[in-house]
């Protein structure tokens, strides 16, 4: 089963925090997020990892009366943003948190484990066995 | 199921645009052409390492891709024309003429064309890098997948579509010659750039089963600047020669850096910060030597400017002996070529290392009102540099944050967060900021 572990970086006037982190503490979050994925990957259950760039850029479309894009943008006020995600292919739920729990206690400021909080959603599948 | 070790691996490569261009002299139909040469060197791929190398590896991926492509259109038209479809196929001129495994003097013509036809206008620039790969190339389509880590089925997608679109566009192989090729030469070198940038920007991704893009693009440029070189030869000469030997060199002095770029944690080093004994020395030569012919050749080109200004880093000992003069007149001459905003940034670096960084932050202002880069992290990010330089801690921090947030390259975001983390720590305390 697949699922999908988000995580959310604090918006608005907060800003992306790492951006006021001593230059080691930087460095050592990012370590720890490359070594992150390199282990899921090793262990055959990475499927997708992906960052995203900054809210700063975001925009929300819909399409207008004639199909055109209309977009809507930027959200400086926005309380949450989702920083990135990583999609897993895993045996148990139970896996699924376990994973999210090590993404959370990335280090911060000082080495100290963020416990940050990663959102889990399970994956649709396609149809049960009983359909096919 | 064991593996071809490398000299196989790329004797393959080699052969595949051959093989195609052999086969497409016979069969026309570029699309079935090229999936039968796929076939044949994935056929190749399980079995010569089973059963060792043939003879003559070229007429064996031949006749497999052959008899491929006859039971493909069989196949195709099985109710109807059958064998007589594929003998239609071949112009009468030539169904008594040379077999397809029979090499001959226009095996460089038809490999040269084989650029040009992956470069058709009508494809968009992702398809005309993907298709070259393949059929020039001879990567496989789940190679080109990896190296641009995109699903295999959609890389797949995008060939056949861009194989159905130079169908739809009516063009015959081999492409037309003289005045379209020249016309077509600048499009198909940039394709190769765009690859060589691909493979020396993309640090992420796991490089033991990525295809090295850059090494890829350098080897298929090396090719079409053999063969544009055996044109001459063999008798016209196209203009823009000098442009494919200027783009070989740039590649080679580029790349000659390319370990001494990323730290331990795929951190990205700048140019000024950079282990100089660990370019590549034999690159940098061979840069130069291909460089100095292209110049000597003529015309001067953008690539063949690119060229000498990454030639004046790369035998440069260190950043302030480096001969900023030459560089900043180098990239005015390129601007002459036209006005490009990226060049006049680069300009107005090395007008900083000449003048000073008020100079260069000058004229980084004045790109402000380019509406192209105006607004740009690449903008912020140069800025921020000179106004390191220039010790205006607290304005270079904030650049800086501006760029890191408007990146869409992660590793470039992590080397700004660090660059801002760094001033800010060597001044944490002082007060000021």
């Amino acid at each position: 089963m697949k699922y999908m572990l988000m995580m959310n970086a604090a918006g608005g006037n907060a800003g992306y925090q790492i951006a006021s982190w001593p230059a080691q503490d930087i460095k050592a979050h990012i370590a720890f997020m490359i070594g992150f994925s390199k282990k899921l990957s090793a262990a055959g259950e990475l499927v997708a990892a992906e960052g995203l760039s900054g809210p700063d850029q975001a925009r929300r479309v819909r399409a207008g009366a004639g199909g055109e894009p209309i977009t809507d943008g930027v959200f400086p006020e926005t309380k949450e943003f989702l920083a990135g995600y990583w999609i897993v292919d895993v045996d148990s739920p139970e896996r699924a948190y376990a994973i999210a729990a090590e993404a959370s206690a990335a280090p911060g400021p000082g080495g100290k484990p963020l416990n940050m909080p990663i959102e889990v959603r399970q994956v649709m599948s396609g149809p049960p066995p009983e359909f096919t | 199921m064991s593996r071809l070790d490398s000299r196989a691996q790329d004797l393959l490569r080699e052969l595949a645009p051959v093989v195609l261009g052999s086969l497409l002299r016979r069969y026309r139909d570029f699309g079935d052409c090229e999936d039968a040469v796929q076939e044949a060197l994935i056929a190749a791929a399980k079995q010569w390492p089973e059963q060792g190398l043939p003879e003559n590896p070229r007429g064996w991926l031949i006749t497999v891709a052959t008899r491929r492509l006859t039971d493909q259109v069989r196949s195709d038209t099985a109710r109807r024309l059958r064998e007589q479809l594929v003998v239609s196929l071949i112009p009468a001129d030539e169904q008594i003429a040379r077999a397809a495994d029979e090499g001959g003097v226009n095996e460089r013509d038809e490999t040269l064309d084989l650029y040009f036809l992956c470069c058709h206008p009508a494809l968009s620039s992702a398809s005309q890098i993907a298709l070259t790969l393949r059929a020039v190339g001879g990567l496989t389509t789940a190679e080109i997948a990896r190296a641009f880590m995109v699903p295999e089925a959609t890389l797949a997608q995008r060939l056949s579509r861009a194989k159905q679109t130079i169908k739809a566009a009516g063009t015959s192989f081999p492409a037309p010659t003289g005045a379209d090729r020249s016309a077509r030469l600048p499009s198909v070198l940039k394709v190769l750039y765009l690859v060589f940038s691909e493979g020396y920007t993309a640090t992420a991704g796991d490089q033991l089963y990525r295809v090295d893009l850059s090494t890829e693009a350098i080897r298929v440029t090396r090719l079409l600047a053999e063969l544009l070189a055996g044109d001459e030869e063999a008798g016209g000469r196209l203009p823009g020669e000098a442009e494919a030997g200027g783009l070989l060199a740039l590649m080679l002095l580029t790349d000659a850096r390319r370990s001494a770029r990323t730290g331990p944690a795929a951190e990205l080093i700048p140019l000024d910060e950079q282990d100089r004994s660990r370019w590549d020395r034999a690159r940098i030569d061979e840069g130069e030597r291909i460089l100095a012919r292209a110049l000597a050749m003529g015309p001067t080109g953008p690539y063949q400017i690119q060229a000498a200004i990454a030639a004046l880093h790369d035998t440069a000992p260190e950043t302030d002996a480096t001969d900023w003069a030459q560089i900043l007149g180098l990239y005015e001459v390129l601007l002459r070529f036209g006005d490009n905003p990226m060049a006049s940034l680069s300009r107005a670096i090395a007008l900083a290392m000449v003048e000073g960084p008020d100079a260069g932050l000058a004229a980084l202002d004045a790109l402000d009102r380019d509406p192209r880069i105006k607004g740009s992290h690449r903008l912020d990010a140069a800025r921020a540099h000179l106004l390191e330089r220039a010790g205006r801690h607290a304005e270079a921090i904030a650049c800086y944050d501006r760029a890191h947030k408007k990146t869409t390259s992660t590793p470039e975001r992590n080397y700004l967060l660090l660059r801002a983390a760094r001033i800010r720590d060597a001044h944490r305390g002082a007060g000021s900021i």
